[in-house]
C-alpha cells in the first residue's frame, strides 16, 4: 500500500461544498494506489472533511495556523510538510499555474522530481504526458523516492461518492522563506457556461468574428458548450484572456472543438489538436486549420453559426 | 528607485527549437532534437519588461544593467545576441556538455549557482514557460533555491523605491503583488509586445560582451547536473499519429444545416 498526498485548494471546499470534478479525478488516481491523504491550505468546515472522506480520503491535513497571504511559498512549505507527515511517496496537484508553482517548490523542499502536464499515472509511478504541442506522448518517472506530479483535468474518471470517512489533522508549517505579499485579489465573474477545462464541447472564435462573439456564444449555448478564443481575439480585447486556447492559454481535449474564424496557427493548434473531433469554419479555403479538421466549411461564420444554432434547436424541438 | 542606485537586472532566456518547424524527440534519448533553434519567443517578453523598467528610470545611461543569462549548447549564443540587439547590456552563456539532459531540478540548480556566482542582482526576470518543454517549473524552483520572493505569471510590473509590484492574472482571479528587492519575476505574453532589434541595436550589439561560464567555475560537478543530477527521467516516447484533413465543403447557403447533420452523425448533438 502506498500513500498519496493530494493537494486541493478550491474555495468551494473551504465553504463546505463537495470537491469539484478535477479534484475528484486526483482523488481517484490516489485511491487506485492506496491511502489518500488530502492537504487543504485553509481551515475546513466539518461538512468538507466529511465529503472528502466520502470521496475516498483516508485523512485530511490542514495547517495549524492560517497561511500568510503570500504567493505560493507558504503553500509549498505546507505541501512538503504534509507529504512528510503522511509518509507519502506521491504528491498530486492540479496542473494549473499555481499548482505547478507549488509543485515546483515542494519538489525542491522534498528533493523530489516533478512531472507536469500528466494525463495518466501508471503503476510504479510512470507518468504519461503529451509533449511538443501534442506531437508526442512521453512516459516519465521520478528517480527520487517521492514523486510530485501535476495532473490535467479530464484525464481519468472522477472518484464517486462512497461511505468512507476521514479524520482531520492540523500540522505545523515550517518557515517558507521570503515571499511576495498578495495585496488584493479580484475574482473574475463566472460566465454561467461550462468551464473550458471540463467542457465536452468547445466553440471558439478568432479574428474572423470581427469583435462580435454573439454568434459563437449562441451556438455554444445551444450545444451546452464552453466558449473559447484565439489570441488574436483576446489580444483585441473582444473577450477575456482566460478564454484563450493555445500555447499560452488553455490546452483542451474536448469531444468536439468548433473553430470559427481561426486560421490555425501552430500556437493555437497546440491547445486544441488533441480534441476528438474538430470542426473548422473559415472563409479562406487555404486556412491551415482545415488540415486538422474532421469537418471543414469554407464560408462566412456570420451566416453559418446562426443557421447551425437554429437548425440544431429546430431538430431538438 | 532613485537614479543614484543603478538597477541590476538579470533576464533568464532559453534557446529552443523553433516551433514553426517540425520538432522531434530523439527516439534513443527522448530529448528534443536540436534543429533550427532560436531564442524562446516567450522570453522576449521578459527582456522587454527588463528594458522598460530600466528605461523608466533613466535607461542604461544612468548606469542600469540588463544582463542576459542562458544555459544551453554552443549555438545558444545566438539567443543572447538577439537580446543584446534588443537592448540588453551584456550576456552570460553557461555552457558545458555535462548540462545536457538536465531536468527542471538540475537546470534550476545550475542557474541558481550561476546567479550566486554573478551576484548582486536586484531583479531576476524569466519567461512564463519555455516553448519546448513548457513545464514553467524553473522560475519557482529558482526562487525556492535562492530564497527570493516570486512574483510569477505577471502582466504588469513596476518599481516603487526598493519594492517591486506586479499584476498576476489567473484563470479565475487577478492579484496585486508586492515584494522587496531582490525578487524573481516571471512575465507572461500579456505584457507589452517585445520590440524588434532596430539598426542601431544591431550595430550596438557588436560591441557588447558575452561571457562564458563553465560548471567548474560555479563549483558544480558533472554528476550534480545533466541526466545523473536530474530527479526525473523520460522512459519512453512515441510520436502521435498526425491529424489528417477530413471533409471540407463550401457553403452553398445550407452549411449550417450540414454542420448539424455532421454533428448528428457523430452523435455529438
Ligand atoms: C509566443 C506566442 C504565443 C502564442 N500563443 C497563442 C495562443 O495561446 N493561442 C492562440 O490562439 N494564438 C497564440 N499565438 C498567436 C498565433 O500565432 C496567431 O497569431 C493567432 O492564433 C491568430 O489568431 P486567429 O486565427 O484568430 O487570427 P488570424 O490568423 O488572423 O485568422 C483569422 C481567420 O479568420 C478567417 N475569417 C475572417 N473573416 C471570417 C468570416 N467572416 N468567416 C469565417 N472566417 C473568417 C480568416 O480567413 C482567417 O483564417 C501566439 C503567438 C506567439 C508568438
Ligand atoms: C518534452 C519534455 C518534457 C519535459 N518534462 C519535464 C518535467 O515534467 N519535469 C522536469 O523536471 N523536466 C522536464 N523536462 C526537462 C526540461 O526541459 C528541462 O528541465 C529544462 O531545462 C527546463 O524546463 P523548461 O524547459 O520546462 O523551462 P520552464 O520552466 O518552462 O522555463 C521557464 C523560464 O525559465 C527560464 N529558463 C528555463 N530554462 C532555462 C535555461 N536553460 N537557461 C536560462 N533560462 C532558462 C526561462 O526564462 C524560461 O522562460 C522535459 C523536457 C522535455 C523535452
Amino acid at each position: 500500500m502506498s500513500t498519496t498526498l493530494v493537494y486541493l485548494d478550491s474555495p468551494s471546499l473551504a465553504q463546505g461544498s463537495e470537491p469539484g470534478k478535477a479534484d475528484r479525478e486526483l482523488l481517484a488516481i490516489a485511491a487506485s494506489r492506496g491511502d489518500v491523504v488530502v492537504a487543504v491550505p485553509a481551515e475546513l468546515p466539518e461538512a468538507a472533511t466529511a465529503a472528502l472522506g466520502a470521496y475516498g480520503a483516508t485523512a485530511v491535513v490542514v495547517p495549524d495556523a492560517p497561511l500568510e497571504d503570500q504567493l505560493v511559498a507558504p503553500h509549498a512549505a505546507f505541501v512538503a510538510a504534509a507529504a512528510q507527515d503522511a509518509g507519502a511517496d506521491l504528491v498530486l496537484l492540479s496542473n494549473t499555474g499555481e499548482g505547478r508553482e507549488i509543485a515546483a517548490r515542494a519538489g525542491i523542499r522534498l528533493s523530489a522530481g516533478v512531472v507536469t502536464d500528466v494525463v495518466a499515472v501508471g503503476p510504479d509511478k510512470t507518468f504519461t504526458k503529451s509533449v511538443l504541442a501534442g506531437a508526442y506522448t512521453a512516459e516519465s518517472r521520478a528517480t527520487t523516492g517521492i514523486a510530485v506530479a501535476t495532473v490535467k483535468p479530464n484525464s481519468v474518471e472522477p472518484a464517486e461518492r462512497g461511505s468512507g470517512t476521514a479524520g482531520l489533522r492540523a500540522i505545523s508549517v515550517p518557515q517558507a522563506g521570503p515571499a511576495a505579499r498578495i495585496e488584493s485579489t479580484e475574482e473574475k465573474p463566472l460566465s454561467g457556461r461550462p468551464s473550458l477545462d471540463d467542457a465536452r464541447i468547445v466553440v471558439a472564435g478568432g479574428r474572423g468574428v470581427e469583435g462580435d462573439f454573439a454568434a459563437v456564444e449562441q451556438l455554444a449555448d445551444v450545444l451546452g458548450a464552453a466558449v473559447a478564443a484565439s489570441r488574436a481575439a483576446t489580444d483585441a480585447g473582444w473577450i477575456e484572456h482566460s478564454y484563450q486556447v493555445g500555447q499560452t492559454g488553455k490546452t483542451v481535449s474536448p469531444q468536439l472543438y468548433i473553430a470559427a474564424g481561426i486560421s490555425g496557427a501552430v500556437q493555437h493548434k497546440a491547445g486544441m489538436q488533441t480534441a476528438q473531433t474538430i470542426v473548422a469554419i473559415n472563409s479562406d479555403p487555404d486556412a491551415p486549420i482545415f488540415e486538422i479538421a474532421d469537418f471543414g466549411i469554407v464560408g462566412d461564420l456570420g451566416e453559418i453559426l446562426p443557421q447551425a444554432a437554429a437548425e440544431i434547436q429546430r431538430r431538438r424541438a | 528607485m532613485s537614479d543614484a542606485t543603478p538597477l541590476n537586472v538579470l533576464v533568464l532566456v532559453k534557446y529552443v527549437p523553433d516551433a514553426q518547424f517540425d520538432r522531434r524527440l530523439d527516439p534513443g534519448t527522448h530529448r528534443v532534437e536540436r534543429t533550427d533553434s532560436i531564442l524562446s519567443e516567450l522570453d522576449e517578453y521578459a527582456v522587454e519588461a527588463a528594458l522598460q523598467l530600466v528605461e523608466a528610470h533613466g535607461g542604461v545611461k544612468a548606469g542600469h544593467r540588463v544582463t542576459v543569462l542562458t544555459m544551453g549548447p554552443d549555438g545558444a549564443g545566438s539567443a543572447i545576441k538577439k537580446t543584446l540587439q534588443m537592448g540588453a547590456t551584456e550576456g552570460v552563456h553557461l555552457c558545458d556538455d555535462a548540462l545536457a539532459g538536465s531536468d527542471a531540478a538540475a537546470t534550476s540548480l545550475a542557474l541558481a549557482a550561476a546567479v550566486r556566482h554573478l551576484g548582486g542582482f536586484d531583479l531576476i526576470l524569466t519567461g512564463m514557460a519555455s516553448t519546448d518543454a513548457e513545464t514553467s517549473l524553473v522560475p519557482s524552483q529558482l526562487a525556492e533555491r535562492l530564497g527570493l520572493p516570486q512574483l510569477t505569471l505577471v502582466s504588469e510590473i513596476a518599481l516603487e523605491g526598493r519594492e517591486v509590484t506586479a499584476r498576476r492574472d489567473g484563470d479565475t482571479r487577478t492579484q496585486r503583488l508586492r515584494a522587496p528587492l531582490p525578487a524573481l519575476v516571471s512575465v507572461t505574453d500579456q505584457f507589452d509586445e517585445p520590440r524588434y532589434p532596430n539598426f542601431k541595436g544591431i550595430i550596438g550589439a557588436k560591441k557588447k560582451k558575452t561571457h562564458t561560464l563553465t560548471l567548474a567555475e560555479l563549483g558544480l560537478s558533472a554528476e550534480e547536473v545533466g541526466a545523473t543530477g536530474s530527479w526525473t527521467e523520460v522512459v519512453s516516447s512515441a510520436a502521435r499519429p498526425a491529424r489528417t484533413a477530413g471533409t471540407v465543403i463550401t457553403d452553398q447557403g445550407d452549411a449550417g444545416a450540414r454542420l448539424a447533420d455532421f454533428l448528428a452523425d457523430q452523435k455529438l448533438l
